[in-house]
Order: structure tokens, then C-alpha cells, then sequence
């Protein structure tokens, strides 16, 4: 069979043709310059807002990572401070991770149950004057200053303990307060966007409503709330000024939560700063002037690594638990 | 297996919101009985109500009776949830659980429930939910692939799969294939002509010829206007119906003639 298109009769001629396709390729060739023009610049500023946004992220990191990494070693992130005084070249932050470590992970602890339990409320269960309050504070609490957070926690525990009193768990629930309005706030984003659709299949086998929110709902969002779990901690894992007030200032290694003052990465980096230059004596040949400032840097840096390992993890938590599609 | 469902002068509201009026109708058994009429009219509230899937809504409630072989669905000693396990759902749009594999979404009802089941009655459960689903051919070298990777089509009859591995007495079927293309539908239709053998099957649909190549009887509802209930005009043998209806408006809406 011929695959040629026949003319039809009453269809133009091939002159008539020509004249059509010039008078369309007018028609579609974009003569619109000026669109043109704020293309090419909305794509400059783009590139350059780009740019901009990550100057300080570079600056910030190579800083840390230049004046940090001398000394960034095992034995820093080994020994406590312990008996270091002066300009000794001595001194490390293992008291200050531990505390770190214990403290984040006991307001994690606290406030992930807290923050899911509230999120599922406010979506699955929540109506009328009850949820709608739940939000309100929750919005509140965003907003609170973290020094309020760190005071609120030691007022609530000097009641029980009495004045003066420093333990880590203070400064976990104070980092809790931080931290639980981010955890309702981005879990209760996460469910939101599970589809009706899936509620409603469970049901319709049967599922009863809380069996429905645990294994269907909570497991298909579980990667997005691993997320915003990770980015609370993050939030708070840098906090200085409740911890200042509720865990104090420490030599040693204190590993002991329910007892006495800790230390802590950023108050760590704080409390070396404050101390500024050692006045060393000309002959002196175990003395550094800026060692408080190389510890500083070096505890900062610790403290940047933690954080993009947390981020890290938190990648492949929410990789693996996150719906495949073949 | 399947059952009769008697339905007594039943009111559905949303909240203050008469949604359907008056229905009275009675589904046979082990037979298909299928709801026509125009858009907002009521079906797919009024299927919901069969297995009090309704209530799931914030603010819906029903007056009147829904009995299933005598026993009103909406007494008060009866549970909503195990009606739902009596009565199976197959939705317009295929909604397999994504983060499930296809074997895990045929045995959702059973692990959903935290209900223990040794290996080999699930695998002998999988294989007859997909196999009465027309499925199991086309995915058993795949069972631990996600059920999200599906065609369409597929993705409908493992959720029918689903349904039926619960083992209901009857299934009903919002539009269950309005969203699939004429050989996906096809096959859900050879399908729902097996299983009626052995369920009670209700389906809404908005293809006449649908309704008219499946459905044993067949139920048209039909709405006065926005903001007026839907209900039910008039419900007969299927053939009858669409050959000689007593009401005009069915008349009108199944040749295309209607406002």
C-alpha cells in the first residue's frame, strides 16, 4: 500500500502550502524580546541569590574547619579538662560530648513521644475548642526564647530540689520545651499528607481506627517524622543559654544525668572563649596564649560533625523506611 | 457466604445536611446489583452507609435501618468495625498501601489486625485472593515487589484481591473502574462476574453500559436539584430497567435525554 497522503479535492495547492507554513512559522517563532529579557535576568538574580545564600555556609564551615582542625585529634575528643589550667597544652572535650550526647538524647526522649503522641491528636483525633487550643500553644511555644525555656525548667526543678539546683535532666527538659513544638509541627505536616484514600482502605478491611493510625498511617509517614525529629534535634543540640542555666559549668566527666553539673559542646566553646588569651611568660615552654581559642574552634567543629552525622543517619532512616516504588 | 441486605427508609445527613432521602431497597444475594444516576446524586453516600463507612466522616449520620439477614448493621450492640470485615470496599481510585509489597497489601487485612497466621495459610491465602482477583498469573514472580508499581488496572484487582481476602459477605464497588482504561475494565468485569458466584456484589457506576452488561438489578437515583437530597427513583431487573422503566426520568436519564 501507497503511504503518500493524497490530496483531497478543494485542499490547496503546493504555492498556497508554502505561503501557510511561512505565515505560521511567524506566528511561532517568539518575537517576544522583552520576555526574553526578564528571563535572562530572573535566571541571573536566581544563580546570584544562590550564591549569596552560600557564602556565609562556606565561610562558616571553612572557618571552623581551618581554625578547628589542629587540634581535632583523639586525644582531644578523649580527655576531660580535668587538672588543665593555664596555657598547658593539654585539655580535651570527652566530658562535654558525653554530656552533649546524654542531655540531647534525654530531650529527644522526652519529647519525640510527647510530640508524635500531640501530632497524632491533632490530626486523627482533634476537633473543635480542645485541638484548636493544642495548635495555639503549640504555635506559642515556637516562639519562646530559649533562656525562658532554660528558666522555666530550672524554676520548675528548684520547687522539688530547692534553689541552686544543676542536674543534666534539667537542661534535657529544658531542651524539650525547645523541642517538642517542632516535633508536633512537622510530624503533624507529615500526616496531613497521607492520603484519606489509605485510612479509609484500612478501615474498609476492617482495621480498627488506632490499629489504622499506627500501621498505616504512622508507617507510611515514618520517613518524613524521622526527618523533622533530626531537624529538632539539630535545633537544639546547639542551644547554649538554657544549659548555662540548668547544667552548669564542669571540669570532669560527669556521667551521672541525675546528679551534679555537666558540660556540654556549645557551653564548652562559651566557657573557652570567655576565658580568652593565657598570659604566658617569655620563657614559658609549655604554654600556649591562644590555646582557649584553638579549643573553642576544635569543640566547634566537633560539634558541626555530630550534626551533619545525625543529618546523615537521619538520610538513611528515612531511605529505608520510605514507600518504593517497584 | 453471601448475604441479603434489607435497607428501611434511610436518611443520610452530613450534619445538618439531608444528603439522601428515603431509600428502600432490598439487595439479593449472590447477585449484582448496580446504582446509576447523575453526579451528586447520592450513590457513593448511600454505598458507604452499607458498611458504615459513612461515619468515618466527621458530622455524617443515618436515621432508618440497614439489615443484614434481619440484623440492623446500625444496632447498638453491633460493632463498625466488624461490620467492615463483612462487608468489603473497592474504591475509585486503586489505593494499594505503598509502603507495602503486593503479597503485604493481600494480606493487609489479616497483619493490619495483628492477627498471627502461619506461613503457609498466608501463602495459600495470597495465592486464592490473587487468583480470584484474575491477578495471580500477571504478579506471582513478583509478590515481594511493591503493589505501587502496578499498572492501574493491576493496581484495582489487588485491591479486590485485598477485599476478598478477608473473605466478606458481600463487596461493594464505588466506580471501580472509572479510572481505568476499556481492557483494565473489561477484566474487572469478567471478574465481578466470578465473584457472584459467591458475594453479594454492589456496584456504583456511571457507564450505563456497564451497569447493563454486569448487574442483575439495578438501582437509579437521581437528585431535584443542588442542595435537595438524592433518591432513589426507581430499582428493578436490570433488563427491565433499561427496557421498559416505569418512571420517566429513568427513562430519560438511561437514553441521554434528561433537563
Amino acid at each position: 500500500m501507497s503511504t503518500t497522503v493524497e490530496h483531497l479535492p478543494g485542499d490547496s495547492t503546493p504555492g498556497q502550502d508554502q505561503d501557510r507554513s511561512a505565515s505560521v512559522r511567524a506566528m511561532l517563532k517568539g518575537a517576544d524580546a522583552r520576555r526574553k529579557r526578564t528571563d535572562r535576568g530572573m535566571t541571573v538574580m536566581v544563580y546570584l541569590a544562590f550564591a549569596l545564600a552560600m557564602v556565609p555556609l562556606i565561610s562558616v564551615s571553612w572557618t571552623v574547619l581551618s581554625n578547628g582542625i589542629e587540634r581535632f585529634n583523639l586525644y582531644f575528643l578523649t580527655n576531660s579538662m580535668r587538672g588543665v589550667f593555664g596555657g598547658i597544652d593539654a585539655g580535651g572535650i570527652y566530658h562535654a560530648i558525653v554530656g552533649t550526647v546524654q542531655i540531647t538524647l534525654a530531650a529527644a526522649v522526652i519529647s519525640v513521644p510527647i510530640g508524635i503522641l500531640a501530632a497524632v491528636y491533632l490530626v486523627e483525633y482533634g476537633r473543635g475548642l480542645l485541638a484548636r487550643s493544642v495548635t495555639f500553644f503549640v504555635d506559642v511555644m515556637t516562639g519562646i526564647p530559649s533562656i525562658v525555656a532554660g528558666l522555666f525548667a530550672y524554676a520548675l526543678f528548684a520547687v522539688f530540689f530547692g534553689p541552686g539546683i544543676r542536674m543534666g535532666i534539667v537542661g534535657a527538659v529544658a531542651l524539650s520545651v525547645l523541642m517538642i513544638p517542632v516535633v508536633v509541627r512537622s510530624t503533624e505536616e507529615m500526616l496531613k499528607l497521607v492520603p484519606n484514600e489509605l485510612r479509609e482502605a484500612s478501615y474498609a478491611l476492617g482495621v480498627p481506627k488506632w490499629l489504622t493510625v499506627v500501621k498505616v498511617v504512622l508507617r507510611t509517614s515514618v520517613a518524613g517524622i524521622v526527618t523533622g525529629v533530626m531537624l529538632s534535634i539539630a535545633r537544639v543540640i546547639g542551644e547554649t543559654a538554657p544549659l548555662l542555666i540548668t547544667v552548669g559549668v564542669i571540669d570532669s566527666i560527669n556521667n551521672n544525668l541525675f546528679e551534679g553539673r555537666m558540660m556540654t559542646l556549645p557551653v564548652y566553646v562559651y566557657r573557652q572563649y570567655q576565658q580568652g588569651y593565657v598570659p604566658c611568660a617569655a620563657d614559658a615552654a609549655d604554654c600556649i596564649s591562644t590555646i582557649n581559642f584553638d579549643r573553642a574552634w576544635a569543640a566547634a567543629l566537633t560539634l558541626i560533625l555530630i550534626v551533619m552525622a545525625l543529618n546523615l543517619l537521619a538520610r538513611l532512616i528515612s531511605r529505608y523506611f520510605s514507600p518504593k516504588l517497584r | 457466604m453471601a448475604q441479603r441486605i434489607d435497607v428501611k427508609d434511610l436518611n443520610i445527613y452530613y450534619g445538618d445536611f439531608l444528603a439522601v432521602e428515603d431509600v428502600s431497597m432490598t439487595i439479593e444475594p449472590r447477585s449484582v446489583t448496580a446504582f446509576i444516576g447523575p453526579s451528586g446524586c447520592g450513590k457513593s453516600t448511600f454505598i458507604r452507609t452499607l458498611n458504615r463507612m459513612h461515619e468515618v466522616i466527621p458530622g455524617a449520620r443515618v436515621e432508618g435501618t440497614v439489615a443484614m439477614e434481619g440484623v440492623d448493621l446500625y444496632g447498638d450492640e453491633v460493632d463498625p468495625v466488624a461490620v467492615r470485615r463483612q462487608v468489603g470496599m473497592v474504591f475509585q481510585r486503586p489505593n494499594p498501601f505503598p509502603t507495602m509489597s503486593i503479597k503485604e497489601n493481600v494480606l493487609a487485612g489479616v497483619k493490619l489486625n495483628n492477627k498471627r497466621i502461619s506461613k503457609s495459610d498466608a501463602d495459600a491465602l495470597v495465592e486464592s485472593s490473587l487468583r480470584g482477583a484474575n491477578l495471580w498469573n500477571e504478579v506471582k514472580d513478583r509478590l515481594d515487589r511493591p503493589g505501587s508499581g502496578l499498572s492501574g488496572g493491576q493496581q484495582q484487582r489487588l485491591c479486590i484481591a485485598r477485599a476478598i481476602a478477608v473473605k466478606p459477605q458481600v463487596l461493594l464497588m464505588d466506580e471501580p473502574c472509572s479510572a481505568l482504561d476499556p481492557i483494565s475494565t473489561l477484566a474487572i468485569e469478567d471478574l465481578i462476574a466470578e465473584l457472584k458466584n459467591d458475594y453479594t456484589i454492589v456496584i456504583v457506576t456511571h457507564n450505563m453500559q456497564q451497569a447493563a452488561r454486569v448487574s442483575d438489578r439495578t438501582a437509579f437515583f437521581n437528585i431535584a436539584g443542588t442542595g435537595m437530597p438524592g433518591k432513589l427513583i426507581e430499582m428493578g431487573d436490570t433488563a427491565t430497567m433499561f427496557s421498559s422503566p416505569t418512571q420517566q426520568a429513568t427513562e430519560d436519564y438511561i437514553s441521554g435525554r434528561f433537563g
